[in-house]
């Protein structure tokens, strides 16, 4: 028997995983309208919430929740409608028989995470909405992750719901010749979620749910190495967050980091994640970063760091996915590994393509490597345009104290 | 769901950025023939067009279309696919969709 001062908790738990897939069955079963699913899904949490305390929780919850939703939307759609035709439908959902058992409820969270990340819809709509319908996270929550006022948000959530209707954006998951496009526009826009979280100690719980859904997307996806990779890359990096500002907020390098802060367990984890994936031999980028990250992760020191594998890593990135930034990693690592000089003409070969001129940590990469190999005029240049450009002061300070010798 | 799919030529148009694309005759016999298109036509451009208005039961005529578009409509095809999905695919094999561009309008449903 339960304490009932632990039903609340529970039902949190409940909430954090059964959300989604409330949300997902109830709109299959609504016939595609997002608003009344999600205020259904809401309404069983309230009822959940007053009843369960005194009832005690259901040997089935997600039963229970879904029951109760959909007895909402019925009694929704039967007010709402005076239409002969709507009724008749109401009165054969009502017909359907209940879910006996949680196990039983078809698992729909996938088609609602390719429907929410459909590239029809604009990009901050896509995040918006993974973070309502599959995060579960309330409209205010999402506005202060994003500081943007409420109202705003909310509209933004309202037209993309919408749109989903209107343009008849389809609810399910992509068939297999299109999703080589729709797969990593999914994952695409959970690692966005993840970045959003990473540089700002306010927004944890975006890399939370970025983590979370990754999960839920290589559970559902098993046979799709570049999910591996991404969840991998993220608990990777995830596990390196203590260690990453120092106790004034400063950023630390990696080189410099304490690494008896880093999440060991998760280390392991996102390293072998990373290697199952790769296993399957059909690389991508996000294994491929990922790989480069348990490189980093699994060194017990920054001077014992494999730099030649992190350099034909970064290759075979560069062949798969070519940019100018995977190009200044790459020569980056090759500073590391073969000395700045070796690095240097491939920066400068960068900067001809003036395609970086604009991005901070070009110049700072730049100036780090001319600093190494003792061309302290020119390294002061660039790290003064690099100051100009640095988009936070965590990262002007840090430049600032490399320009001043100490 | 029925779309209209305002084919439209695209004023960035660079030579060559439709290279390898289908060919309009098979485009037209495979939708045709799927029933994915009900209907579809060129259009004259612009300069040919005529705007109407009835201001004060006055009809207005105007020459040439309503405003300054930057996409020149150059022709229409009105589509029934199962989804935006379908009515995607139906545009990206349609050999404007890589010279010019392609605008996909989803109908109001027919039953109020």
């Amino acid at each position: 028997m339960l304490v009932t001062s632990a039903v609340p908790d529970r039902i949190a738990g409940i909430y954090a995983d059964g959300w989604s897939r409330i949300v997902a069955t109830m709109i299959r079963f609504t016939g595609g309208d997002w608003d009344l699913a999600e205020e259904c899904a809401q309404d069983a949490f309230a009822q959940a919430l007053q009843k369960w305390p005194a009832s005690g929780i259901p040997d089935q919850p997600l039963a229970w929740l879904t029951t109760a939703a959909r007895h909402r939307a019925i009694d929704r759609i039967r007010r709402a409608s005076t239409e002969a035709a709507k009724l008749r439908e109401v009165a054969a959902m009502d017909l359907e028989p209940p879910y006996p058992d949680d196990s039983e409820i078809p698992d729909e969270r996938l088609e609602l995470m390719f429907t929410c990340c459909h590239p029809a819809l604009s990009l901050e709509a896509q995040v918006a909405l993974t973070l309502r319908s599959l995060a579960g996270m309330s409209t205010a929550e999402i506005a202060r992750a994003f500081l943007l006022p409420e109202r705003t948000l909310g509209q933004r959530l309202f037209r993309a719901k919408q749109r989903i209707a209107n343009a008849g954006i389809p609810f399910r998951v992509p068939p297999a010749h299109l999703l080589p496009d729709r797969l990593p526009a999914l994952l695409h826009v959970l690692y966005l979620l993840f970045n959003e979280g990473y540089g700002d100690a306010q927004k944890v719980r975006l890399c939370q749910e970025a983590i979370r859904l990754a999960r839920v997307l290589t559970a559902l996806m098993p046979d799709e190495p570049e999910a591996h990779g991404l969840l991998a890359l993220m608990l990777l990096h995830d596990a390196r967050r203590p260690a990453r500002t120092d106790a004034a907020g400063d950023l630390v390098t990696l080189d410099e980091q304490d690494r008896s802060r880093w999440d060991q367990a998760r280390i392991t984890e996102g390293a072998e994640i990373c290697e199952r994936a790769l296993r399957r031999r059909r690389a991508g980028p996000f294994q491929l970063q990922a790989a480069i990250a348990a490189c980093h992760a699994t060194a017990p020191v920054a001077d014992q760091t494999d730099w030649p594998q992190i350099v034909g890593l970064f290759t075979e990135l560069a062949r798969i996915a070519p940019s100018a930034v995977v190009e200044l990693n790459r020569a980056v690592a090759i500073g590391m590994a073969d000395g700045p000089e070796a690095a240097l003409p491939l920066v400068d070969a960068i900067a001809e393509t003036g395609q970086l001129k604009d991005y901070y940590l070009f110049h700072a990469t730049r100036a780090d490597l001319l600093r190494r190999a003792g061309r302290g005029v020119e390294a002061a240049d660039s790290y003064r345009a690099a100051l100009e450009l640095a988009p936070t002061d965590a990262e002007r300070r840090f430049l600032r104290n490399r320009l001043q010798p100490h | 769901m029925k779309y209209l799919m305002l084919v439209c030529t695209d004023p960035s148009y660079t030579p060559g950025q439709e290279e390898g694309a289908p060919d309009v005759v098979d485009w037209l016999e495979e939708m045709n023939g799927k029933g994915v298109r009900l209907m579809g036509h060129r259009t004259r451009p612009a300069s040919d067009a005529t705007t109407v208005r009835v201001r004060n039961h006055q009809v207005l005529l105007t020459d040439g279309p309503w405003a300054e578009t930057k996409d020149q409509i150059a022709g229409f095809d009105v589509l029934d696919c199962a989804d935006l999905d379908e009515a995607i695919e139906v545009a990206a094999k349609h050999p404007m969709a890589w010279a010019g561009m392609i605008e996909l309008r989803p109908f109001w449903p027919e039953e109020y």
